[in-house]
């Protein structure tokens, strides 16, 4: 297979929308169940 | 993918965890989850539980509660408090309050314990009578003195604890006005019928319009911005409507699991049962060997139906409740809480149902001065009568004998 | 539309510890407690890298983020910000003395 070495492999994710809850998100340390 | 759904599948290591350091108490709650009494002879030692704080270290575990039993008892907790601190691990211990001096209250707020070591009082009334009643004479006092000393050494932002239950549930703007006295934040958490929560959940649990009270008066805090913490306990509530703020997930063997006295792992502080033992960290490979290969855990993580539940259309909000609710009321895992706000909890538990023999007990062995009146109650002879209530003495009907045989 | 973050240099808080996921990693500060999951690899690249580039465009150049993405993940940031799991750089000698 051919790769071009002057052209960075495509990142996977080039077309897709992505918004900043696609990226984080803030869970509290308190709200899991299952500890006292 | 939702990040709910990434914990469903487990974790490399817990986000947070429950370990008790011990089974000894100085109290004798009627509730005690873990059905504390008397210290287990084959407690972990000091240096096995530095061991074991090594290792969360290396697993990136960032924070850990510490209870038992009352842990303050052993006679080593200031110092292993001290060794997590300086081995990145968070620590809120929760609390009776019974050690906490003055003295005790300014090192924790000293800078040697800024940002890692949190504090959280256990009360269940926001009176002495109703509170007492559950955790023994004196109980409410002690946990008074102990939120006072943190607050007047400068201690920033204690938790006090309460199990909701159907006594204190007409109590929660008192316990909210506690809070605020003490600068402490308020924390509401389910009773499960755990441990010697079996004896009492019948008298104990909440009603069904109690939890709609509850629900109601959670979702107003959210909505103006008042800080209640939950543990996300009350996520079979969500069937209400709207969710509560947290994950509305089982974190059991997922991201959060119990280290118990001697070693034992279990998925979660309500589930002391062999049902519910993934093994051993003093085992080879220790602690992360039982999070990441036990069978109890990799069955948790693996997709979970739902059973008779998935076709209610509240299911993927309260996914069917709390797993060591229906155990411990003899209910099956698949089918709906004893506590669904729905209903069909209440017609599972009229059926055919076997309460499990608890898998151990910790209770003292004798009731002392702290047995709660509760329990004094219910131990009264059969063939005495009830007493009236127009009885005046406080100890009208007492007669001390044998909360448990040993 | 000018983007003021992208060209401002941005460190992790000190009292940050990010812990490896399979999908990303998790965010633990340990003077508010608060927990963030940052859900994406390239976002984690992003903030392991804040502290060696001159500013957040670096960072996320060299994290290999598609342009297209700058604007959500300059977001992102400005959410760790608010929860002070970033700090701008040179707030640090100040941020210690409070």
């Amino acid at each position: 297979m051919n790769i071009d070495p002057t052209t960075p492999p495509a990142a996977a994710t080039d077309d897709q929308v992505v918004t900043s809850e696609d990226l984080i998100e803030e869970v509290s340390i308190d709200g899991m169940c299952g500890v006292y | 993918m939702k990040l709910v759904e990434h914990f469903e599948l487990g974790l490399d290591a817990p986000i947070c965890l429950t370990w008790e350091l011990t089974y000894a108490c100085n109290l004798e709650c009627a509730h005690c989850l873990s059905s504390s009494g008397r210290r287990d002879p084959r407690e972990l030692s000091t240096e096995q539980a530095k061991a074991v704080i090594d290792e969360l270290q290396r697993m990136q575990v960032f924070y850990v509660n510490i209870g038992g039993g009352e842990p303050t008892i052993r006679p080593d907790f200031w110092e292993l408090l001290e060794y997590a601190v300086d081995h990145q691990v968070g620590v809120k211990f929760s609390t009776n309050g019974v050690r906490l001096t003055p003295e005790r209250a300014a090192f924790l707020a000293s800078p040697a314990c800024r940002g890692y070591v949190d504090v959280q009082i256990s009360l269940d009334g926001a009176t002495a009578e109703v509170n007492d009643f559950v955790r023994g004479p004196g109980s409410y006092d002690t946990a008074l003195t102990a939120l006072q000393n943190l607050q007047d050494a400068g201690f920033d932002d204690a938790k006090i604890s309460v199990v909701c239950t159907r006594q204190n549930i007409g109590q929660l703007d008192e316990f909210q006005a506690l809070a605020d006295r003490f600068g402490a934040t308020l924390r509401l958490t389910r009773l499960r019928p755990s441990g010697r929560g079996a004896d009492v959940w019948d008298e104990l649990h909440p009603l069904p319009h109690q939890q709609r009270e509850l629900y109601d008066w959670l979702m107003a805090k959210a909505r103006s911005g008042v800080d209640v913490l939950t543990g996300d306990s009350f996520f079979h509530l969500a069937a209400f409507g709207e969710a509560l703020p947290g994950l509305n997930l089982c974190g059991a063997g997922r991201v959060v699991c119990l280290i118990d006295p001697i070693g034992d792992v279990y998925a979660c502080p309500f589930a002391i049962h062999d049902n519910f033992l993934a093994g051993n960290l003093l085992a080879e490979g220790g602690f992360q060997r039982v999070w990441q290969d036990s069978e109890l855990f990799t069955e948790l993580r693996s997709p979970q139906t739902g059973g008779a539940c998935s076709s209610c259309d509240f299911f993927d909000t309260c996914r069917g409740g709390c797993m060591a609710a229906k155990f411990f009321t003899g209910l099956p895992l698949d089918g709906p809480d004893p506590e669904c706000v729905q209903g069909y909890g209440e017609h599972a538990l009229a059926g055919d149902r076997v309460i499990p023999a608890a898998s151990q007990d910790h209770s003292k062995a004798n009731p002392t001065r702290n047995q709660p009146v509760m329990l004094t109650l219910l131990t009264r002879a059969p063939d005495r009568p009830p007493v009236s209530d127009c009885a005046e003495s406080p100890l009208a009907g007492f007669m001390p004998e044998p909360v448990r045989t040993a | 539309m000018p983007q003021p973050m992208l060209d401002q240099a941005w460190d992790l808080s000190p009292s940050v510890a990010l812990r490896p996921e399979p999908f990303g990693a998790l965010a633990y500060h340990f003077g508010n407690r608060k927990l963030t999951f940052l859900k994406t690899p390239a976002l984690v690249r992003v903030v392991r890298g804040l502290a060696a580039a001159p500013d957040v465009r670096a960072a996320l150049a060299a994290a290999e983020v598609p342009e297209a993405q700058h604007q959500a993940y300059a977001d992102a940031l400005r959410g760790l910000a608010e929860t002070d799991m970033i700090r701008p750089r040179g707030d640090d000698a100040r941020a210690e003395l409070s």
